[in-house]
């Protein structure tokens, strides 16, 4: 049993990274001249005002714990899957090419819904083979040539939407044109504009690989590779299969979300339509130190400050920039991972479970950073 | 030689004067064993922070234009190593992975630098002005490319020839290589690791911060969202690899860099011409060339494929191409290192 005194501190490093965080976002907020209470009044309605509302905060949710659970595969391999925003954006242009190029009849639409987010997670998985064969085969730090890969998709993207894409009229870098409606994913309703079959499917992909992770020799031989390279090849594994099956994994979800972004977010293909979804995943990943579980709530809870955060640009009192989001939500993973240094450097011995706690280090064995 | 193309190369050269400085400055926070990989976000929020600071001291009215610019040079260095610092502290002495520090720093530090530069966005303020050197100016060829430059310029020759020396002909650099390479040795000859890792950390940190201030008011003037120079901080990450950790290098390399996305901006606005010819290409994809580069210089001289390629030269010249193509990283380079 442990004592009360731990069991305090305990619970002070759970709150004082929030309280921290929240209180230099205010002080940010101040020192521009606003209000920090009317942000938070912002945030919260530009979130929760209404069901329309809420269902924006779903529209950021999916596509954001599709991510997340494919990152936590990469990171239990002990991979740094930063190519996952171009992963993203490559589902997006396979789903999109799909979406111009495919046409079935208005009744078949749920099939071609499916072809369809099915490409995207083939284009996914083809932009993350590229990031591992670089890693596995070829050298090349997965961080650096994630990077690389992040900036040429983006370049094709733009390419497309510029050249062979290009709407017929008034031809311009803003877009494709909107999608025929058969390829779009269809709203629940227009008071609550969410596509139920994508939110059974990040359910579906959570428990399939939540079970993966923790009842199988795949979960497994990803733990030992992440763990130690070296002693999982010794130990008769087969690291470079293993490692490329994560980056796959991890891959076809992120090109899922991308879908979900152009399939019905937007209705079409933009420069950067990946919105920078995929870094935050790996901002919700590093916050739960790989855990899985509650990757779902911290992504709801990110995508509730991205969806209010539009607000702040409206509202009238405020009129600020909108990156306030990502500021808070920077400030907290930052924080959230210096206490748990502090925690366990200066009061060690007070930290929850020991064992439940996967090394929040991803990549810290290996030889070096390059 | 053509007077229009020594131009061309002279204004390479002052373009990638930013990329030079953050890699250099990067080149010796990891030579001491410290990955930063803030660098993206670090030369937005310095950039911004540097300009801010420039332009309310214009506003202010009470200093000239040479001590705004010092004004705002200094802030952004103050920003740039005090990230650095950050980094550098949770890794030292909170035991944290410097790559997963490094990387939510670089998210914080873009958005904030967005967020803060939301007032500051496409406003003139004041920039550094050219300050061609007497005598050295006037040179053949050397002249227009290298001495026509502003001072920032010639501080970026003047770092990269004193890292050289430091590094390699200097005691104090000898105990950085090897705090880099193997600090238990280091250690047990009486250098103070922890410390001198703290102090090239914070060294490299404001040279980062000094190229943003470089784009914010030289290369890139005023602020503007997106940022100009997004993405040159992982370019200038890979550019220290490619450099093999190695100032000349390292600065070479950027200049490749400079020269490579000069080329193609040029394409982009005159058209190609072959034989009087004009060749019709979506020169959009020509923005993929910078990045297909550091693909290819990080395969190159780190990949595996170099080496299965090297067994089929010729014996003699074996390994001197190995080392002309091949880099290794500092052998401690994120790795802790705790004093028992």
């Amino acid at each position: 049993m442990k004592n009360p005194r731990a069991i305090a501190i305990q619970i002070a490093f759970l709150l004082l990274p929030i309280a921290i965080s929240l209180a230099v976002a205010a002080a940010l907020v101040i020192a521009v001249g606003r209000d920090p209470f009317d942000v938070v009044d912002a945030l919260w309605k530009g979130a929760f005002k209404d069901s329309r509302k809420l269902g924006g905060v779903f529209n950021f949710w999916i596509p954001l714990t599709l991510v997340s659970i494919g990152l936590v595969v990469t990171f239990r391999a002990g991979l740094w899957n930063i190519g996952v925003e171009g992963q993203m954006m490559m589902g997006a242009i396979f789903a999109s090419w799909g979406a111009q190029f495919l046409l079935l009849p208005e009744s078949l639409s749920p099939l071609l819904n499916v072809i369809l987010i099915a490409l995207s997670a083939l284009g996914g998985m083809f932009w993350a083979f590229m990031v591992g064969i670089l890693k596995i085969r070829l050298g090349v730090n997965e961080i650096f040539g994630g990077v690389a890969l992040n900036a040429l998709v983006n370049v094709i993207s733009i390419y497309l939407i510029s050249g062979p894409w290009q709407p017929r009229i008034g031809g311009s870098a803003q877009g494709t044109e909107p999608f025929p409606a058969p390829a779009l994913l269809p709203e629940f309703a227009p008071t609550f504009p969410v596509n139920l079959f994508m939110i059974a499917l990040v359910i579906a992909a959570f428990v399939v690989v939540y079970i993966l992770l923790n009842a199988t020799r795949w979960g497994l031989n990803l733990k030992a590779v992440g763990v130690n390279m070296r002693s999982a090849l010794l130990l008769g594994v087969a690291t470079e299969r293993t490692s490329m099956s994560a980056f796959l994994v991890c891959g076809a979800l992120a090109g899922i979300a991308g879908s979900y972004r152009v399939l019905f977010t937007f209705d079409n293909l933009r420069p950067l339509a990946s919105g920078g979804i995929g870094f935050l995943g790996l901002l919700v990943v590093l916050l739960l130190s790989i855990r899985l579980l509650w990757a779902p709530l911290i992504a709801f809870a990110f995508a509730a400050i991205l969806t209010g955060s539009t607000r702040l640009q409206i509202a009238p009192s405020l009129k600020l920039d909108s990156s306030l989001a990502g500021v808070m939500q920077g400030m907290l993973v930052l924080f959230v991972i210096l206490f748990h240094g502090v925690q366990e450097v200066f009061f060690p011995g007070t930290l929850a479970d020991e064992e439940d706690i996967e090394d929040p280090h991803p990549g810290s064995q290996k030889e070096g950073g390059a | 030689m053509n007077e229009e193309f020594l131009n061309t190369l002279g204004s390479i050269i002052g373009t990638a004067t930013p990329l030079v400085i953050a890699s250099l400055g990067e080149t010796i926070t990891e030579r001491a064993g410290v990955v930063n990989l803030s660098l993206d976000g670090s030369l937005a929020l310095a950039a911004v922070t540097g300009f801010a600071a420039a332009w309310t001291a214009q506003e202010a009215g009470i200093l000239d234009l040479p001590m705004q610019i010092m004004v705002g040079i200094a802030a952004a260095m103050l920003i740039g190593a005090l990230i650095a610092l950050l980094v550098g502290f949770s890794s030292i002495k909170l035991r944290r992975d410097q790559v997963a520090v490094g990387f939510v720093l670089t998210l914080l530090a873009a958005d904030l630098a967005r967020f803060l530069g939301a007032d500051y966005t496409r406003i003139p303020g004041p920039q550094i002005t050219r300050f061609a050197l007497p005598l050295l100016s006037d040179l053949p060829i050397l002249g227009p490319v290298f001495f026509r430059q502003n001072l920032l310029v010639y501080f970026s020759y003047l770092l990269m020839f004193g890292i050289w020396f430091w590094l390699f002909r200097a005691n104090g650099g000898l105990t950085l290589r090897a705090i880099g390479e193997r600090p238990e040795a280091a250690y047990a000859r009486g250098a103070s690791v922890q410390r001198l890792r703290y102090w090239y950390t914070f060294l490299g940190g404001a040279l980062v911060g000094l190229a943003g201030a470089a784009y914010s008011l030289n290369v890139k003037p005023g602020w503007a969202s997106p940022p100009a120079m997004q993405g040159d901080g992982w370019i200038a990450l890979a550019i220290v690899i490619f450099g093999g950790w190695h100032p000349f290098r390292v600065v070479l390399g950027a200049y490749l860099f400079a020269a490579l996305r000069a080329v193609s901006s040029n394409i982009q606005t005159n058209g190609l011409f072959i034989f009087g010819q004009e060749i019709n290409f979506p020169f959009v994809l020509l923005n993929t060339l910078p990045w297909l580069l550091m693909i290819v210089t990080l395969l190159i001289v780190s990949g595996g494929l170099t080496e299965r390629l090297l067994q089929y030269a010729p014996r003699p010249v074996q390994r001197r191409l190995r080392a002309f193509l091949r880099s290794d990283p500092p052998k401690a380079l994120g790795a802790r290192f705790e004093m028992e």
